[in-house]
């Protein structure tokens, strides 16, 4: 089984949202690959948060989770047509961030901006802000080196109005160094809000081009879906060419890309949609018990003793957004739909022995029939060019028969 | 086309099936409502097995389709579950609710959003997507729906503006208040779940206020209910609580500001002689009767050919 993950995109952030009844644990994996001390978050949060509910994870809960919900592709033999087995094989497809980078107390307070908590957790510096004003918010993150994008002040206003409190958090160099941590660990964030939601119009700002999102939502209940974006299953099920073995990964950035445009870019993707407890192919192993807890799925303990079932559904959307397409932030809604959905493509390997008998014939016909049908479903799913695939997958004109029905009837 | 026009002139209730059934159809080829055809087949059978089973029961003239295929067709849009029999059960509790929760003649709820309430209620087994109707289909939508007022020119499309112009109000102001750019509140507005419930749902004439004054009321309390559970307590599908919740206090905007009961194009449903005199109140679609109207009579209730229901 070969996998997408998410590491095929560059500018992606992944996030992680544990959810039940008004209990949200939010993860937050950035991908952010320059020097430690540049490197600074502003995330709008619907309450305030004390140091308890801060938290910093293992980015390896998210890889897992990445790994186990990413699109695969599925391999299958044919039989014998003289005369059934099954491989199957995986490729994979992160949240965001603002960057900015900086602080003083008294300055604050001249301005309207209240510090209403400094934690360090772990490697980060957090300071939680609210704020009367947007301008005197953005005025002193622009005096502390936070590099905030014209414009942010007219997002900021909106948030403050709501009475969102600023999570803020930038790396502290001695404690990095004293962890040993080469890499940024995820933050996590604990809260009890009714607002489930996630704020993506700040990343937005000054933004250059579409950003890409990954959103695995845990729940109890059922999938997840946004009650004010369209969410849409992304194509699955289909046979495709051989050759996409090799090249995975560039087909799964071809299709998205091509759904998006069908969708004139307005709609978030669902890629996978499954009970916790099993998958079937699975692309990794389901996560452990410790696994979903260190995500924060909290209401594991008050389940079954361990090694019982666990009662978590996983949602993956994935959504390429811009200012222009998504003017609103996220709202998502927990529905009661367990039905399991995969974003999964199927290879199926011809017989290769011998297939001199009668059937024989009849099978090699479908097979030439069965190539060109996987040629025409991966040009449209890719808006790749019919003949270029043709041409990779070794399809020449011979191979198909194009003679008319009646051409081929008194050869 | 003509006779088209002439049948949808006649009977607007054809014309709402034919548009709902044009919805169905494009949200379950197109953009992948979360239906299947067995499960929308038992939407509609049950609630016209319901309907039937009840106008027996009730010993009501004639079994009548049009009214139950209505409200299944709008539970087939909304109404999302995994199970068949929670389906059909709602269907049921939709179509028993116009024969059993009734005031004073009239249903108190509108059909489909108790059924769908209380099967929210009930199950926990139950969803509604307001998203999955996108904004692309939104300007074909918005002419389905003013083609209804156009063609049945319904009486009761008073309480459908009273609330847009009332939600659009809210929504607008909310926006400024916060300083969000016009984008926001004009995405949150593109909604087809918002237009169907403005154009199908509150707009039904059977359960709201009598007076016209009453049903601005009406449609403003809605509006406002809805805006407070989306924004202030951030729950999602406002309308469709608001207007359930405010059901409830019809019977009071009706004892505060009376009017004329709204009724079908009598002549043409009832049989020759006086049936109905002996139905009393369980008929669901009680005939044009003069209501307890005390004040001045507000409106002129049937104008034209205004048969009309909603939902």
């Amino acid at each position: 089984m070969a996998k997408a993950d998410t590491k095929l995109y560059n500018r992606a952030s992944q996030v992680a949202l544990v959810r039940d009844a008004d209990r949200t644990v939010l993860t937050m994996a950035n991908d952010f690959q320059g020097d430690p001390k540049e490197f600074a978050v502003v995330v709008p949060v619907p309450t305030f948060l004390t140091k308890e509910q801060i938290h910093v994870g293992d980015k390896s809960r998210i890889d897992h989770l990445d790994a186990y919900s990413s699109p695969r592709l599925v391999e299958y033999f044919d039989p014998d047509p003289c005369q059934a087995m099954r491989q199957s094989l995986m490729v994979r497809g992160e949240a965001p961030v603002l960057k900015m980078s900086g602080d003083s107390a008294n300055r604050a307070k001249s301005l309207g901006v209240t510090i209403e908590a400094r934690y360090t957790v772990g490697e980060y510096d957090i300071l939680i802000l609210s704020a009367k004003e947007s301008s005197a918010l953005e005025t002193w993150l622009k005096e502390n080196g936070y590099r905030i994008p014209a414009g942010a002040s007219a997002v900021l206003a909106g948030y403050i109005k709501t009475g969102m409190r600023f999570f803020v958090a930038k790396v502290d160099l001695k404690e990095q160094a004293r962890l040993g941590f080469s890499y940024l660990r995820p933050i996590q964030v604990a809260y009890e809000s009714p607002k489930f939601m996630l704020p993506i119009r700040l990343g937005m700002v000054n933004a250059n081009g579409p950003q890409e999102l990954f959103v695995y939502a845990l729940t109890r209940k059922g999938r997840v879906e946004t009650t004010n974006y369209r969410t849409v299953k992304l194509p699955s099920n289909m046979d495709v060419p051989l050759y996409l073995r090799e090249e995975f990964a560039g087909f799964y950035r071809a299709m998205f890309s091509q759904q998006v445009r069908q969708e004139r870019m307005q709609a978030v993707f669902l890629e996978y949609a499954w009970d916790m407890n099993w998958c079937d192919p699975c692309a990794a192993a389901p996560l452990s018990r410790e696994e979903l807890r260190d995500l924060g799925v909290f209401w594991l303990e008050e389940g079954a003793s361990a090694g019982g079932a666990s009662p978590v559904f996983l949602t993956r959307l994935h959504l390429r957004y811009d200012n222009a397409h998504f003017p609103e932030d996220l709202v998502f809604q927990e529905t009661a739909d367990r039905t399991n959905f995969q974003a999964r493509y199927v290879l199926r390997h011809a017989f290769d022995g011998d297939t001199s008998c009668g059937a024989g014939a009849e099978y090699r016909r479908t097979l030439a029939e069965r190539r060109e049908q996987e040629a025409t479903t991966l040009a449209r799913l890719t808006g790749w060019r019919a003949s270029e695939v043709r041409r990779k997958m070794g399809l020449t004109n011979a191979s198909i028969d194009e003679r008319k029905w009646y051409e081929r009837i008194w050869k | 086309m003509n006779t088209l026009r002439k049948l949808f002139s006649r009977d607007p209730r054809l014309y709402q099936i034919a548009t709902l059934a044009g919805l169905l159809l494009y949200g379950m080829i197109w953009l992948g409502f979360d239906i299947t055809p067995l499960q929308a087949a038992l939407l509609i059978g049950a609630a016209l097995a319901t309907q039937f089973a009840l106008t027996r029961l009730f010993r009501l003239p004639s079994f009548d389709p049009r009214s139950p295929t209505i409200s299944a067709l709008s539970l087939c849009l909304l109404l999302r579950t995994n199970s068949h029999g929670i389906a059909a059960a709602a269907a049921f509790v939709t179509i028993a609710s116009k024969f059993l929760l009734r005031w004073n003649g009239k249903h108190l709820f509108n059909p489909t959003n108790f059924g769908i309430v209380a099967a929210m209620l009930a199950t926990g087994s139950v969803w509604v997507s307001p998203g999955q109707w996108g904004n692309a289909a939104f300007l074909a939508f918005l002419f389905a729906c003013a083609g209804g007022l156009v063609v049945h020119r319904a009486a009761r499309s008073d309480v459908t503006f009273a609330f847009l112009a009332s939600y659009l109000f809210l929504i607008f102001a909310r926006s400024m208040n916060l300083g969000e750019p016009l984008a926001i509140p004009l995405h949150r507005l593109e909604s087809g779940a918002l237009l169907l419930f403005s154009f199908f749902m509150i707009s039904d004439p059977k359960t709201t206020p009598d007076s016209r004054a009453g049903r601005i009321l009406f449609g403003a309390l809605v509006a406002t209910g809805a805006a407070f559970i989306q924004f202030r307590l951030f729950r999602t599908n406002g309308p469709i609580w608001s207007l359930a919740l405010f059901s409830l206090l019809v019977p009071v905007i009706d004892l505060a500001l009376p009017g004329r009961r709204y009724a079908w194009n009598v002549t043409r449903l009832l049989p020759k002689g006086d049936s109905h005199a002996s139905l009393g109140n369980l008929d669901p679609d009680p005939p044009l009767r003069p209501s307890r109207a005390r004040g001045p009579r507000v409106l002129r209730v049937l104008r034209g050919q205004g048969r009309y229901e909603a939902l």
